[in-house]
């Protein structure tokens, strides 16, 4: 079970507050598949791929953007309970989409440079710290299922 | 792991733009780095790590003036970085897996101060130089 102290639950519900979940959903992802271009393995079926433009511009990269951090937001709702809310996505991840959990991890870090880039001096150390935190765990919890 | 002519242009970009700044983003990247991954602190049990501490100020200088070293001579950073790269081997041992994590902050430096210069392209090739310095200092390590 993961400890959330009173501050780190308040720096992860305020940035939460503020974030706007299609636009930084579609950004996180699209930056995954540009930064770590192999991760596009997993989106044959996205259209163009090719550059970074047609990566930033395809529209099925924005809408599994916005459902990836819609879902990424459960977890803000269910800190204590992580494993729990997520145990259901990590079979569907093992069993059917095959993603190595390392993804999870690459997509965090990304998650994170994107917060840094709008939240700017707010984003402090403290706050880059328990949001690491956070997506870690988060990667942990949809790994935990894997068999 | 190859660098582009455009990946190289990027990361020359990047670094005339906070040469300015370097020793201030140095510093800023490690005292991310020490509260985000407190076991990279493991390293620097002689130093102050407080919130401004000068031997941290320091340090961060060191590291981006290396990093400024390598964007400046991005075609042969194994020869700029050699010594370094010794140093790292036969001295300093930091495991491998550190260098993304100093990696990572470096880029949330990036993003927090220079938010419109990290494009999607630039980030991508600012993420392979790191990589690439990694690499290059823990290369002699066996």
């Amino acid at each position: 079970m993961v400890h959330w102290s009173a501050e780190e639950k308040q720096l992860i519900t305020s940035v939460w507050s503020k974030v706007n979940v299609e636009e930084c959903g579609a950004e996180a992802l699209a930056r995954l598949l540009i930064v770590y271009p192999w991760t596009q393995r997993f989106f044959d079926n996205f259209g163009n791929l090719s550059s970074p433009t047609a990566i930033i511009g395809n529209p099925k990269v924005r809408a599994h953007g916005k459902k990836v951090l819609t879902s990424f937001g459960e977890a803000v709702k269910n800190l204590e309970n992580l494993k729990a809310t997520y145990a259901k996505l990590s079979e569907l991840h093992c069993e059917k989409l095959h993603v190595d959990p390392e993804n999870f991890r690459l997509l965090g870090n990304i998650l994170i440079i994107v917060l840094a880039a709008h939240f700017n001096k707010d984003f402090t150390p403290t706050c880059q710290a328990t949001w690491q935190k956070l997506v870690g765990v988060v990667a942990h919890a949809l790994a935990y299922k894997y068999h | 792991m190859v660098l582009s002519a455009n990946d190289k242009s990027n990361v020359k970009g990047v670094f005339s733009k906070i040469s300015s700044h370097a020793e201030e983003y140095g510093a800023e990247t490690l005292e991310r780095m020490f509260t985000t991954y407190p076991q990279t602190k493991t390293y620097f049990p002689h130093f102050d790590l407080h919130h401004g501490s000068a031997q941290v100020k320091a340090h961060g200088k060191k590291v981006a003036t290396a990093l400024m070293e390598a964007a400046n001579h991005i075609d042969d950073i194994a020869g700029a970085l050699s010594k370094l790269s010794d140093l790292h081997a036969q001295k300093l041992r930091v495991d491998p897996v550190n260098f993304k994590l100093l990696g990572q902050c470096f880029l949330v430096v990036m993003a927090i101060h220079h938010p419109s210069a990290l494009t999607p392209e630039v980030h991508a090739s600012l993420d392979k130089f790191l990589c690439a310095v990694g690499n290059v200092l823990t290369s002699k390590y066996r």
